[in-house]
């Protein structure tokens, strides 16, 4: 199943299909890491829900959750 | 190469947050100072030690996700990796995320051999129950790799001899095009990790990122850390009072035979300013930076920027930029320089701007001051909390309204590493807040105090100080203060520290009063001043020009004298505007 990470649960692991966000932030993205095929989970998101932790390859990253809208993951 | 001769050059490169500072500081016992928060070192720092009687040469490169990346941390670096002008490069992994971390190390590998693999911070690793098979890893790679604690000493011998010889790199075992696959599959094979309880720290996440904890905790956790340093700070200060009086009365016994004016400059003016200016400032930074170095070190800074992204959006800014307000109640300067974390140009110069309305440490003394003296029944966290309270408010309000009109930008990406939670070196952080940053600024407030106060004596004497006072009159009066005020304001530019001792100095006309310990309020009381002027003072404390240090800072960090000058003017005007609104409300319904 094909969801966006800002929609997959907390806790639960998937695997990056798609990174759709601006060249700018995907470049970032890449630097740390996070590109297709990578596994992430979703950890905790703020108060506001504005802004939510993913972890991946043992890093916790911060992103604005309208940034997770347009990364593509796909769970079991 | 035998012994002597040219010291080696060794750079050290990694990501940020893998403890390159620490491990710098380890191997060369320089203080630079670190943080459990990603992007401390921005400019290149260098430092020597010799092994083997081998000298060897260190550059701590700053912190990058990447070689390829576009921001200017990563280009420093990649430059310098790309040039050749070190014999060796370190790069620093982190254990605990050795994955992630290896990246990096493996693109250094494709552009240079001559690399040590570090992998840093393997106490908490092990803590965590990773383990690293350094010798499998070496093996694979074809160079060597070390196994290190910096924070803990270990592992650090082993790694000094190799810096002072760097081997000829081996032939890998292992052949790679992708760094990102080939990361992956190296952790694979020379990581395993059993299952420890982590939950403390899981649970610690939830709770103090909570919907409904995360921001009371916060604002407790701030509330609590200004009330300690207030009322903590009161004891020694007063104590430290006491000492530098009966100091006072013995220099003045001592110098009784000097001509007047000589005792008198040297006295009254640069020993009682300098006196007064260490203990009133001394005390509250010697409790402020530990605290704040301890949240630092835990890793609650970039949670913080988490949490307050959204009110921090609203008006223009982001996350990071609570951070550096955060700072800047330390010391502007520093909050200013703690701006380099904030990606985007504009946000970053909104924060640059205005970090100056937060009130630094050394005004705290001046509101705690006048607070008590007129509001006796608040107590005195209650002044410097709900002046802090104000600051921000100024801040969120000049920002917002900044961010929609001349500073217009879009609302950039945040992006953030969390580190996970440390348990704090305590004792570290006694040594490097206390004697680095600490002795650091009441140094350089010593150095301007101490001629300042020689100035102001003889201003003061020759009643020139009033001539001008009488001048700023009708200014003062118009913002509901006086012209001594506006005059001691205008003083007190080279450190906010001097603000009441020019005011006190002023009023006796450089009596001995500035120097005796009961430096007290009553001479303000004695010199007329009203509870409203008092407000207006506590309010223009708060909004005005930023002193030098921190005007200097902002030159050195935005390069340009037009947004240097904005900085000067921003929160000048904001003072002006609410003074004289304020003088107007009170002459209108005040008594």
């Amino acid at each position: 199943m094909v969801l966006s990470l800002d929609r997959v649960c907390f806790g639960r692991w998937g695997y990056v299909v798609q990174i759709g966000t601006s060249e700018a932030l995907a470049a970032r993205l890449r630097d740390f890491g996070l590109i297709p095929g990578t596994k992430v989970c979703r950890r905790y998101c703020s108060p506001g829900k504005d802004v939510t932790a993913i972890e991946l390859r043992g890093s916790v990253l911060a992103l604005r959750t309208r940034d997770l809208r347009r990364i593509l993951v796909r769970v079991a | 190469m035998s012994g002597g001769g040219k010291p080696r050059v060794i750079a050290l490169a990694g990501n940020p947050n893998v403890g390159k500072s620490t491990l710098f500081n380890a191997l060369t016992g320089l203080h630079q100072h670190t943080g459990n928060w990603p992007g401390k070192t921005v400019s290149l720092a260098e430092g020597m030690f010799s092994c083997q009687g081998q000298s060897v040469r260190i550059v701590d490169l700053p912190g990058t996700y990447s070689l390829e990346g576009k921001s200017e941390d990563e280009k420093i670096a990649a430059a310098y990796i790309g040039s050749g002008s070190a014999d060796a490069i370190v790069a620093v992994c982190d254990g605990s995320c050795l994955e992630r971390t290896l990246i990096l190390a493996l693109q250094i590998l494709q552009r240079t051999g001559r690399v040590i693999v570090c992998v840093n911070l393997m106490d908490e690793a092990e803590s965590r129950g990773i383990r690293v098979d350094g010798k499998r890893l070496s093996h694979l790679l074809g160079v060597p790799v070390v196994l290190v604690s910096a924070a803990r000493k270990r592992g650090l011998d082993t790694l000094r001899k190799l810096l002072a010889n760097p081997p000829e790199p081996g032939t890998p075992a292992f052949f790679y095009e992708d760094p990102l696959k080939a990361a992956e599959e190296l952790a694979k094979q020379c990581v395993s990790s059993v299952r420890v309880n982590e939950n403390w720290r899981r649970v610690l996440d939830r709770v103090l990122v909570s919907r409904r904890y995360g921001i009371p905790i916060l604002l407790a956790l701030l509330l609590f850390i200004v009330w300690l340093t207030v009322w903590g700070a009161n004891y020694p200060s007063q104590l430290l009072e006491t000492l530098f009086s009966r100091g006072y009365v013995r220099l003045k016994r001592w110098s009784a035979a000097w001509p007047d004016w000589l005792s008198g400059a040297l006295v009254e003016g640069m020993y009682a300013t300098s006196a007064r200016v260490i203990a009133v400032m001394l005390p509250p930074m010697a409790i402020f930076f530990p605290l704040f170095t301890i949240l630092e070190d835990v890793g609650y800074l970039p949670r913080m920027a988490f949490l307050l992204d959204r009110p921090m959006c609203c008006c223009g800014g982001c996350g990071k930029q609570a951070l550096t307000l955060c700072m800047g109640l330390g010391c502007n300067a520093v909050g200013v320089t703690g701006c380099r974390i904030i990606d985007s140009p504009r946000e970053r110069l909104l924060a640059i701007l205005t970090n100056a309305m937060v009130p630094c440490n050394g005004r705290f003394p001046t509101l705690i001051l006048l607070g008590s003296l007129f509001f006796p029944r608040a107590g005195a966290a209650l002044i410097v909390a709900g002046s802090v309270a104000l600051g921000v408010l100024g801040v969120m309000a000049t920002s917002g309204i900044l961010s929609r009109t001349v500073l217009r930008h879009e609302t950039s990406a945040f992006f953030m590493e969390m580190p996970p939670f440390r348990r704090p070196r305590i004792g570290q952080i006694l040594a490097r807040s206390l004697l680095d940053r600490t002795m650091f600024i009441a140094g350089r407030a010593l150095t301007v105090a101490a001629p300042a106060g020689v100035a102001l004596w003889i201003l003061a004497n020759t009643r020139l100080a009033q001539k001008l006072a009488a001048l700023l009159d009708p200014v003062g009066l118009s913002l509901g203060m006086n012209g001594v005020i506006l005059f001691a304001f205008l003083c007190s530019l080279p450190a906010n520290e001097l603000l009441i001792p020019v005011i006190l100095m002023t009023i006796s006309g450089g009596g001995s009063l500035a120097g005796t310990a009961g430096l007290s309020g009553k001479a303000l009381l004695d010199a007329g001043w009203t509870q409203q002027m008092a407000i207006c003072t506590m309010v223009f404390t708060l909004f005005h020009w930023p002193c030098t240090t921190t005007l200097m800072t902002i030159y050195r960090e935005t390069g340009s004298a037009k947004k240097t000058a904005a900085a000067f003017f921003l929160p000048t005007a904001v003072g002006f505007g609410l003074c004289g609104l304020l003088h107007l409300i009170f002459r209108e319904f005040g008594g």
